[in-house]
C-alpha cells in the first residue's frame, strides 16, 4: 500500500501546484478589470499571465487524470456525484480559457466588455467551486456501501465547503493581486498594491478560520498541527509585507499561504479520500479504491521521469518571463499591440 | 431518451466537436513549424510574416482545442462513472502520461513561443513550436492507446476478486497494432487537415491578390505536404480495416453491410437497404473481389457476415444483439473513402497546376481549394463514427457493455441539463471561432519588423 500511499501525495501536490499557479491566474482573472480602468493597463495585467495561464491549468488536467489513474473509484464516484457543479465548473472553465484569446481579436468596446465579463465569471466560478468540492471531500457526502453517490445537488453545499470555496476565492484575490503588484509597473503597480491591502485582512480571517474548522471537521479537534501553523503565520506574514510594500516576499508569502492551506485539507483527509456521510464504513479510503500494483509502479516511474522535467521548463518559462509589464507598452501607439 | 441514450448522444457530439480543432493544431502546428524553420534558414521577410500569419490561424483553433479537451477527461467520470471504475486501472495510465508528457509540454511552449518573440534567440524560439508540434502528436498517441485497448483491449489480467481487468503489461498497450496503425492514420489525417486549411486560405489570399508571392509559397507547400500524405493515409487506413477486421470483425462487416458470410466478396460502391430488416439490399454497383482484397488483403479472402459473428458472439457472451448501426457503418466508411478521393483529385488538379506554372492564374481551382477545407472534417467525423460506433454494443470490446458502463447516480433530466448547457456553449464557441478564423484568414500580411528591431511577440 505504500504507492497507494505515494499516489495520494502526488494528487495532493498537483492539487496544491495548481491552486498555487494557477491561483495567481484566477486571481488575475478576477482582478484585471479592477486594477486597470484603462485598456492598455488591462491588457498589462491579462498579460502578466499570457505566457503562464494555459500552462498552470494542466496541473488541474494532470491532477484529475491522476485521480483516474491511481483511484478509479475516487474519480467515478466524486465527478458522478458532484456532477451538475462540474458542469458550472467546466463552463466557467471554458469561458474563461477562450477569454485570454478572443478579447483581443477584435477591437470593439462591447466586445471586449463582453469577455472583460466573462473571463472575471469565470475566474471566480473555478476556485469556488473546486473549494466546495474539496470540502466536500473532507466533510462527507452521502455515499453508499457500493460507493454510489447517493445524495443530490443541495448536499454539496455544506456550510464547510462552501467556507472552503470562499476561503480559496479570497487567497486567489489576494495570490492574483500580489503577482500583478509584482509584475507590473506604474498606475496598475499602484492599484493592484492598494487593492492586495484591502484583501488581505479579509484573507487573513477567512484562514484563520477555515483552518481549524477543517481540523475539526477532519474529527481532529480543534487545534491545529504543524502545517496549518505555517498556514496561518503565513496569512499574517503576507498581510504584514503588503502593508511594508515588499511585493517580492509578499508574493512568496501568498505562495507559502495557499500551499499549506490546501496541502492541510489533504493532510487531514488522509487516508480518506472521499467521507461518506451516510456511514463512516462506506468511506472511500487509499486502501480500498487504489488501482494495481503493477499500473501505479508504472505511473511512478513516468511522473518520476517527467514531473522534473515538467518543473524544469515550467521554471525556465517564469524566468523567460521575469519582467515586469508596463500599461505603456500596451498605449494604442506601441508597436507592440498586435494581435 | 433513455439516460443511456443522452450520455451516448453527449460523448458523441463533445467528442466530435474536440476532433474538429485537434486535427487542425496537430496539421497545422507542423506545417507553421516548418515555416518557421524555413525563414531561420532562409531569412526571408515573407515567410516570416506566414509563419506568424498562419501562428495566429493556430492559436485561436488551439484555444477551443483545448477548453473542449477538459469536457472530455471529465465526462468519463460524470457520464459513465461505472465504464471508470472499472477500467480506470488500465486505462487512466496513459490518460494520466497524456498530462505529464504531452499537454504540459504542448501549453507551456506555446506560451513561449506567442510570448517568446522578443525575448528568445531565434533558434531556442524555433524550438519552441517544434516543442509545440511534438507536444501535439504525443498527445494523439497517448489518448489513441487508450482509445485503441477499448477497441482492442490488451495487456491486462482480470483481476478475480473485483472482476476488473488490470494492468499487466503496459508495453503491450503501445504495441498494440490497433494502436500502431490507428495512431499513424490518425496522425496523416491530422497533416491532410492541416494542409486542406493552409491550402484553402493561400488560395482565398490569391484570388484577393494581396501578397501572391507569399500566399503561392503556402499554397505550394500546403499542396506538396496534401497529396503524397493523403495517399499514405489511404493505405495506412486500409490496412487499418484489415486490422480491425481480424479484432473486431462485427465492425469491418458493419461497414460492408454483409449479413451472410462471403468468399469471394464483392464491394458495393451504394446500395439502398441493408439495415436489419432487410438483410438483402440492393447493390446499385457492385466491383467484384474488392471487398475481399480490402478486408483480407486476399484475391479472394472470406468475410466473416454479421449474422456467423453475431452467433459466435452469442455463444461467447450469452444472448443479446452484438450488432451495431448498419447504416452509420456502411456510410461512414463511404463518406471517408470517397472524400479522400475528392481531395486527392483537388491536390493532384493542384500540383498540376503548380508544374504548369498556372496555380495563382487559376480561377476554378482557387475557388474550389477554399471549399476543399470542409471536407477533411467531414472525413474526421466519418472515421470515428466508423470506429465507435463499430465497436457498439460494447464500451470495451468483450469485456464491458456500453449500457453497463453510464452513470448509476446520474439521472436523465441531469444529462438533458448538461447536454443542452454544451450544445448551447459549443453553438456559440462555434460562431465565434469561424468569424474569427475567417476574419483572420481574410487579413493582408502584417508588415515585416524594421530590419534591426527585434520581432514583436504575439501578445493578447
Ligand atoms: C483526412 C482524414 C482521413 C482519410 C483521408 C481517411 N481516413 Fe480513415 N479515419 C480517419 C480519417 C481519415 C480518422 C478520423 O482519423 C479515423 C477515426 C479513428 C481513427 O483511428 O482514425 C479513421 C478511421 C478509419 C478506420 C476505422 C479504424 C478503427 O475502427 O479503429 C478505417 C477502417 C479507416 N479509417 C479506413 C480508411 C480508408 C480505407 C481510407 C481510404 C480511402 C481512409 N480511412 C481515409
Ligand atoms: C481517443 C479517444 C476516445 C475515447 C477514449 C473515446 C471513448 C468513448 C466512450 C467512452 C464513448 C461512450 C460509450 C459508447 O457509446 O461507446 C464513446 C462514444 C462515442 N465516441 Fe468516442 N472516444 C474517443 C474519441 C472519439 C472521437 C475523437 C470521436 C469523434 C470525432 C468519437 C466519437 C464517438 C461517438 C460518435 C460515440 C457514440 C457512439 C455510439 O454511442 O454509438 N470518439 N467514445
Ligand atoms: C475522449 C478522449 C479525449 C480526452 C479525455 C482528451 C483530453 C484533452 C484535454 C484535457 C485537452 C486540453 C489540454 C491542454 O490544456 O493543453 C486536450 C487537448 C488536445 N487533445 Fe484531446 N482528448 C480526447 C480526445 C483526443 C483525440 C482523439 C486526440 C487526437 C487523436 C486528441 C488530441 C488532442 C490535442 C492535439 C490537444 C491539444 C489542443 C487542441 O486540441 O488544439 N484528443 N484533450
Amino acid at each position: 500500500m505504500a504507492l497507494a500511499t505515494f499516489w495520494f501525495i502526488v494528487i495532493a501536490v498537483l492539487w496544491t501546484g495548481f491552486f498555487v499557479l494557477e491561483g495567481f491566474d484566477l486571481g488575475v482573472g478576477m482582478l484585471h478589470t479592477v486594477v486597470a480602468r484603462d485598456e492598455a493597463g488591462r491588457r498589462a495585467a491579462i498579460n502578466t499571465i499570457g505566457p503562464l495561464w494555459d500552462g498552470n491549468e494542466v496541473w488541474l488536467i494532470v491532477a484529475a487524470a491522476a485521480m483516474f489513474a491511481a483511484f478509479p473509484d475516487w474519480y467515478a464516484t466524486m465527478f458522478s456525484g458532484f456532477y451538475l457543479a462540474l458542469i458550472l465548473l467546466l463552463v466557467g472553465l471554458i469561458v474563461r480559457g477562450v477569454s485570454f484569446e478572443f478579447r483581443g481579436k477584435v477591437d470593439g468596446v462591447r466586445w471586449r466588455r463582453t469577455w472583460d465579463v466573462l473571463l472575471t465569471g469565470g475566474s471566480l466560478l473555478v476556485p469556488l467551486l473546486i473549494g466546495i468540492a474539496l470540502g466536500d471531500l473532507l466533510h462527507g457526502v452521502p455515499i453508499d456501501q457500493d460507493h454510489e453517490f447517493t445524495g443530490d445537488f443541495g448536499d454539496l453545499f455544506s456550510g464547510y465547503s462552501v467556507f472552503a470555496g470562499i476561503t480559496l476565492v479570497l487567497l486567489c484575490l489576494l495570490h492574483g493581486a500580489a503577482f500583478i503588484a509584482l509584475k507590473t509597473t506604474g498606475r496598475v503597480r499602484e492599484r493592484a498594491s492598494l487593492l492586495a491591502r484591502r484583501i488581505a485582512p479579509l484573507t487573513v480571517l477567512a484562514v484563520l478560520a477555515f483552518l481549524p474548522w477543517t481540523h475539526s471537521t477532519a474529527g481532529r479537534g480543534a487545534l491545529p498541527d504543524i502545517l496549518e501553523l505555517v498556514a496561518m503565520l503565513a496569512v499574517l506574514a503576507a498581510a504584514w509585507l503588503l502593508h511594508g510594500r515588499h511585493e517580492g516576499w509578499a508574493f512568496v508569502a501568498t505562495t507559502v499561504t495557499i500551499a499549506t492551506t490546501v496541502l492541510s485539507v489533504f493532510v487531514d483527509l488522509y487516508p480518506r479520500l472521499m467521507v461518506s456521510s451516510t456511514d463512516p464504513a462506506y468511506n472511500l479510503t487509499v486502501q480500498n479504491s487504489a488501482s494495481g500494483n503493477y499500473a501505479l509502479k508504472v505511473m511512478s516511474v513516468v511522473a518520476i521521469v517527467f514531473f522534473p522535467l515538467v518543473l524544469a521548463y515550467q521554471g525556465w518559462t517564469y524566468h523567460v518571463f521575469r519582467l515586469r509589464i508596463s500599461a505603456e507598452q500596451f498605449a494604442p501607439s506601441a508597436t507592440r499591440s498586435e494581435g | 431518451m433513455s439516460q443511456l441514450d443522452l450520455a451516448r448522444l453527449q460523448f458523441a457530439m463533445t467528442s466530435v466537436y474536440h476532433f474538429l480543432f485537434v486535427p487542425v493544431t496537430i496539421g497545422l502546428g507542423f506545417l507553421t513549424a516548418l515555416l518557421q524553420t524555413g525563414w531561420h534558414r532562409t531569412g526571408r521577410a515573407e515567410l516570416l510574416q506566414l509563419t506568424r500569419f498562419f501562428g495566429t490561424l493556430l492559436v485561436i483553433n488551439i484555444a477551443v482545442g483545448v477548453v473542449t479537451g477538459l469536457v472530455q477527461e471529465f465526462q468519463f467520470g460524470m457520464d459513465w462513472s461505472e465504464y471508470s471504475r472499472t477500467v480506470g486501472d488500465v486505462f487512466g495510465a496513459p490518460l494520466a502520461m497524456e498530462g505529464l508528457a504531452a499537454f504540459f509540454l504542448e501549453s507551456t511552449f506555446l506560451g513561449l513561443w506567442l510570448f517568446g518573440w522578443d525575448r528568445l534567440p531565434p533558434r531556442v524560439h524555433l524550438a519552441t513550436i517544434w516543442a509545440v508540434a511534438l507536444g501535439g502528436a504525443l498527445s494523439a498517441a497517448f489518448i489513441m492507446a487508450a482509445n485503441s485497448w477499448m477497441q482492442h483491449p490488451v495487456g491486462y489480467t482480470i483481476d478475480q476478486s473485483t472482476g476488473r481487468p488490470q494492468l499487466n503489461d503496459v508495453w503491450k498497450l503501445f504495441t498494440n497494432p490497433v494502436f500502431l496503425r490507428g495512431y499513424l492514420h490518425v496522425i496523416l489525417a491530422s497533416v491532410v487537415t492541416g494542409a486542406a486549411v493552409m491550402l484553402a486560405v493561400s488560395a482565398w489570399q490569391l484570388r484577393k491578390g494581396t501578397s501572391p508571392l507569399a500566399f503561392h509559397a503556402t499554397a505550394k507547400l500546403a499542396l506538396v505536404v496534401l497529396v503524397p500524405t493523403i495517399l499514405v493515409a489511404m493505405l495506412v487506413g486500409s490496412e487499418l480495416g484489415v486490422t480491425e477486421g481480424k479484432y473486431q470483425p462485427m465492425k469491418i462487416a458493419g461497414a460492408e453491410a454483409q449479413w451472410d458470410t462471403c468468399q469471394p466478396c464483392s464491394f458495393s460502391l451504394f446500395q439502398v437497404g441493408g439495415g436489419k430488416d432487410d438483410m438483402t439490399p440492393t447493390k446499385v454497383i457492385a466491383i467484384p473481389h474488392l471487398l475481399s482484397l480490402l478486408a483480407t488483403n486476399h484475391w479472394n479472402g472470406q468475410v466473416l457476415g454479421l449474422n456467423t459473428v453475431q452467433a459466435q458472439y452469442e455463444q461467447q457472451y450469452g444472448p443479446g444483439s452484438y450488432v451495431p448501426n448498419i447504416f452509420i457503418q456502411y456510410w461512414s466508411m463511404r463518406v471517408m473513402a470517397y472524400l479522400a478521393l475528392v481531395v486527392t483529385l483537388v491536390g493532384l488538379w493542384g500540383l498540376w497546376l503548380l508544374w504548369r506554372k498556372r496555380l495563382s492564374s487559376s480561377r476554378w481551382f482557387l475557388r474550389v481549394a477554399v471549399w476543399t477545407a470542409v471536407l477533411p472534417f467531414l472525413m474526421n467525423t466519418a472515421g470515428w463514427l466508423l470506429t465507435e460506433n463499430g465497436r457498439q454494443p460494447w464500451i470495451v470490446q468483450g469485456i464491458q457493455l456500453t449500457r453497463n458502463g453510464v452513470s448509476p447516480s446520474v439521472s436523465t433530466t441531469t444529462v438533458a441539463i448538461s447536454i443542452l448547457v454544451f450544445f448551447l456553449l459549443y453553438a456559440v464557441l462555434a460562431v465565434v471561432e469561424v468569424v474569427l478564423i475567417t476574419r483572420y484568414a481574410r487579413k493582408e500580411l502584417s508588415p515585416p519588423p524594421a530590419e534591426d528591431a527585434p520581432v514583436p511577440a504575439l501578445s493578447y
